[in-house]
């Protein structure tokens, strides 16, 4: 059985994240670029599938320029067999990604599709709920459990309740949650091997896929700086500190 | 605790502005090798030191280890972290394919294994010195040997040790009085052994010792000495650990730093006799163990590097969190904006930068030296290896003293205090000017060896290639009174070597009584020559618009602090050189 991952580049989650002067994004210039931690998890879960004997191939995929060959790399020197990377200019939002990723599974028939649930620079948690709207294949979201069994995977999701264990069909689109599993490190064999694995490069062109905006980015603004605390002299203060300045207790 | 994060950005930019990666790998044979897969490499050991090994070592600190019944235990946690850190095949990086290693070139595994030592120094240790273990065996072992030992050692399923010392022979080697009696196939080794660095522990199925030890018909002192590899367990038809050898930890030593890393006495013979196999010829051991010494001396040299930029870490974050300031509106600010804790963070920073310079330049001579394509390349790059080494170990271990020591300071009454994990630097870098040669050895190496041998050659050479960099620099506007100090500091430099040249042999205490000045002064000598070459390249860079300018602003400005602040003490090293013996050795031993 093929597993595809999907991995992208984001800002490494130990960066403090800076706003550009003029708000109009991030600040990505210099800053220490990763794998985004849940795609990270999902290129292990698929490496764990293969070393089960349950998968035999684990194809990654990145969409963005050049520089996500750097994931890419990074996610074979965790064991996935070979690399796709689709090039961009810029980092096309979730719908478009969608699309250029169900024209990969069209050609590449996976029976497995994981990706992380969410990226940690937007957030969105989107893509692939879209794709499996795309593809109108069935998905398991948040996973915390991936079991395949015959021509089903068995998904665990973390829900708000508790755990659902939900039984797909093959093909399936899966999402990664935090505790599915902990990546492990790359060793040094492994990331020489890397090196030396395929990594193809193709672009929305030859998918057949054509980049369109949905969304606007208007204003990004950095969240407000926490003022220093106080230190009152009694629970009594504390009390008329809630009531009267912050105001989240009322009565009286 | 104190946390550690690699320093990637300022590695790179040593690697690729100051040794010149791609043109080394290219020069040296390393085709496969280049500055990206540097990076892969950097990246996933930064990680793994940061994560796994970084946490244990504040527990290194304050359990130590123990000797039991079963033998030395190390530190909880660590056999873990050592079985991941080998099956990471982190072991293996600048090992011969032959055997399983990866074959990677030297600057690379230098500067990978500053994340080791930064990460946890004890623990760092025994890759380090299994290291030397390996490279002993591959130099001068037999076919045989190397087909047994070395595939387990370089895949890190064993650990190596070196055994050189005894309680009469430490940095005198000649008065090693351990013996190696023939028998059959083998020797049977008798004698103590002290203070060897992970002389057992239960990380691995097996140690392999190398020991150096005198045959029954040795000739006295130093051509007497003979080299063994000596298993803790012997191994069986297989192959497999099978017998106990005769060779036990009888005691380990409480000490100053370095908790995690036991240091043991180590009894060979205390019954039958610990069975052992030659290495190299009879009575060569001694030249076997100088092989590897720049290697080894280099590795220490870059503790130092290592260490100083774990204080440097602590101390920073420190810096920016405690308030002791107060504003005229009540409101408190942060010890950063004091000048003379800039002051000192700013050394610390200059003095690590420069280091780094320094011991990855001399780590590529390594490359240099062995790999070079034509053979005048590579008698150079020997010769400039040679120089380099003793200022490596030397000069390196004795800054990192200070800027711990200064790590310590910016913390106030907290660095003297343990729960910061400043007060363990500091302890922890004591060690580095004593092992692996003292610093009085180091300094007489480069005055004898290195300076008098050659009769100067080899510094007139590194001093001619300084000047190229003092041009280059005067050259630039806003860089020329960089290049005017690294000039002054020069100038010294080739009045110290003439100064030396002209009294060694009028005076037989003149070079022991100067080496330590003389090697200080080419240390930070050779820091502001590659602090000056930093400055050049950061500035071209800026210029093309290429890389992180915050960070080559910042490097522009170390250097200048370099040339301002520590490259003045050249000239206070000069006159010291220049006051000779005279007061040194004046007093009689009473009059102590
Ligand atoms: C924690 C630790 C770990 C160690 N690990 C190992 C190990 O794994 N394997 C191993 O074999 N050894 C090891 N050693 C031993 C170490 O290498 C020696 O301590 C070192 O070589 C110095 O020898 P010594 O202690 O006998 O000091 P001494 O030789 O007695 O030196 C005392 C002082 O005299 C000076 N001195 C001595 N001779 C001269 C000279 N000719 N000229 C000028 N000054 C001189 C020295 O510089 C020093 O300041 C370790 C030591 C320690 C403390
Ligand atoms: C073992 C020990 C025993 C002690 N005994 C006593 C005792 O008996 N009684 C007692 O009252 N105290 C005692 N102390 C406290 C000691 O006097 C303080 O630790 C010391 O005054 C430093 O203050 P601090 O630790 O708050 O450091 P900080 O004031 O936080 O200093 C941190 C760093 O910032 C620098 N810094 C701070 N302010 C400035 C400034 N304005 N300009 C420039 N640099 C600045 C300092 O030089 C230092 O490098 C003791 C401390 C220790 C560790």
């Amino acid at each position: 059985m093929k597993v595809l991952v999907a991995v992208k580049r984001v800002i490494d989650y130990n960066v403090k994240v800076r706003v550009k002067s003029d708000h109009t994004d991030v600040d990505l210039a210099n800053v220490k670029m990763a794998l985004n931690p849940f795609c990270e998890i999902a290129v292990e879960e698929a490496v764990r599938l293969k070393e089960a004997g349950t998968a035999s191939e684990v194809v990654v995929v990145s969409i963005g320029p050049k520089a996500c060959q750097e994931q890419i790399r990074t996610a074979l020197a965790l064991g996935a067999d070979r690399g796709i990377q689709i090039e961009t200019d810029t980092m096309p939002e979730s719908l478009n990604v969608a699309k250029l990723l169900a024209k990969v599974v069209e050609a590449e028939q996976p029976q497995l599709v994981i990706l992380g649930k969410q990226s940690i620079d937007a957030d969105n948690n989107q893509t692939g709920q879209m794709l499996g709207a795309l593809l109108d294949l069935p998905q398991g979201t948040f996973a915390s459990d991936v079991k395949v069994a015959g021509d089903k995977v068995n998904v665990t999701r973390e829900v708000d309740g508790g755990l659902q264990t939900l039984a797909l069909n093959l093909p399936a689109i899966v999402t990664t949650d935090l505790r599915l599993n902990e990546p492990r490190y790359a060793s040094l064999p492994n990331i020489m091997k890397a090196k030396k694995k395929p990594l193809e490069v193709k672009t929305p062109t030859d998918l057949g896929v054509e980049l369109k905006s949905h969304t606007r980015l208007l204003n990004v603004t950095p969240p407000a700086e926490r003022q220093a605390g106080i230190r009152v002299s009694s629970v009594d203060e504390l009390v008329d500190k809630l009531k009267n300045e912050a105001k989240v207790l009322r009565g009286g | 605790m104190s946390e550690y994060k690699h320093p990637l950005k300022d590695t790179e930019f040593v690697l690729n502005e100051v040794v010149g990666l791609d043109d080394l790998c290219h020069e040296s044979g390393f085709e496969e090798i280049n500055a990206e897969l540097a990076s892969a490499i950097l990246t996933e050991a930064g990680k793994f030191g940061s994560a796994v090994l970084s946490p244990l070592n504040v527990v290194g600190d304050t359990q130590g280890v123990k000797l039991t019944e079963k033998g030395v235990e190390e530190t909880s946690g660590f056999k873990q972290a050592y079985r991941q850190f080998a099956e990471g095949g982190w072991n293996s990086l600048i090992a011969d394919e032959a055997f399983g290693g990866q074959g990677l070139p030297n600057v690379l595994g230098t500067a990978v294994n500053e994340i080791w030592q930064s990460a946890n120094l004890s623990f760092g240790l025994c890759p380090l010195l299994t290291q030397g273990a390996v490279e002993a065996i591959s130099h001068h072992g037999s076919d045989e040997l190397k087909q047994t030992w070395l595939p387990k050692m370089i895949s890190g399923e064993w650990t190596g040790t070196m055994n050189l010392t005894e309680p009469d022979a430490g940095t005198d080697l000649a008065a090693i009085k351990t013996r190696a009696v023939p028998e059959e196939d083998h020797y049977r080794i008798i004698g103590q052994k002290i203070f060897i660095t992970w002389g057992d522990h239960q990380m691995t199925g097996n140690i392999i010792h190398l020991v150096l030890a005198r045959l029954p018909d040795a000739p006295a002192g130093v051509k007497g000495i003979s080299l063994f590899v000596v298993p803790k367990f012997l191994l069986d038809e297989n192959g497999h650990p099978g017998k106990r050898n005769d060779v036990h930890c009888v005691s380990v030593e409480h000490k100053l730093g370095i908790h995690g890393s036991p240091t043991c006495v180590m009894s060979y013979g205390d019954n039958e006799g610990a069975i052992g196999y030659l290495v190299g010829e009879p009575h060569k051991g001694l030249s076997c163990m100088f092989t590897m010494m720049n290697c080894a001396r280099q590795a220490v040299g870059l503790q130092g590097v290592a260490i100083a930029e774990r204080s440097y870490q602590q101390a920073l974050a420190y810096a920016k969190e405690r308030l002791q300031g107060t504003n005229r509106d009540g409101s408190r600010f942060s010890i950063i904006k004091f000048p003379d804790v800039r002051r000192m963070l700013m050394q610390m920073k200059s003095s690590i930068e420069a280091m780094r310079c320094v011991a990855l330049v001399g780590a590529a001579s390594v490359d240099r030296a062995g790999r070079a394509q034509d053979e005048a390349t590579r008698r150079k790059a020997l010769a400039r290896l040679e120089l380099l080494t003793p200022i490596v170990k030397g000069w390196c271990t004795e800054l990192a003293q200070e800027v711990t020591y200064l790590g310590t300071q910016i913390n106030g009454g907290m660095g003297f205090i343990e729960e910061t994990g400043s007060a363990q630097h500091y302890r922890d870098a004591r060690i580095l000017t004593i092992y692996e040669g003292t610093t009085g050895i180091q300094a007489l190496d480069l005055v004898g060896r290195k300076t008098l041998l050659n009769r100067g050659e080899s510094l007139a050479e590194l001093m001619t290639e300084i000047e190229q960099t003092v041009m280059a620099l005067e050259d630039q506007a806003t860089l020329a009174a960089q290049g005017r100090a690294l000039r002054k500091a020069l100038d010294a430099g080739q009045a110290a070597r003439r100064w030396l040249l002209d009294n060694a042999s009028s005076d037989p205490s003149a070079a022991g009584s100067v080496s330590v000045q003389f090697m200080m002064l080419f240390g930070y000598l050779c820091g502001g020559w590659l602090m000056g070459h930093s400055a050049l390249r950061a500035q071209t860079l800026l210029g093309a618009g290429k890389g992180d300018p915050e960070y080559l602003k910042a490097k522009l400005v170390t250097a200048q602090f370099f040339s301002e602040q520590l490259l003045p003490r050249t000239q206070a090293s000069l006159e010291a050189i220049q006051a000779g013996s005279g007061s040194i050795m004046a007093l009689n031993e009473d009059q102590f």
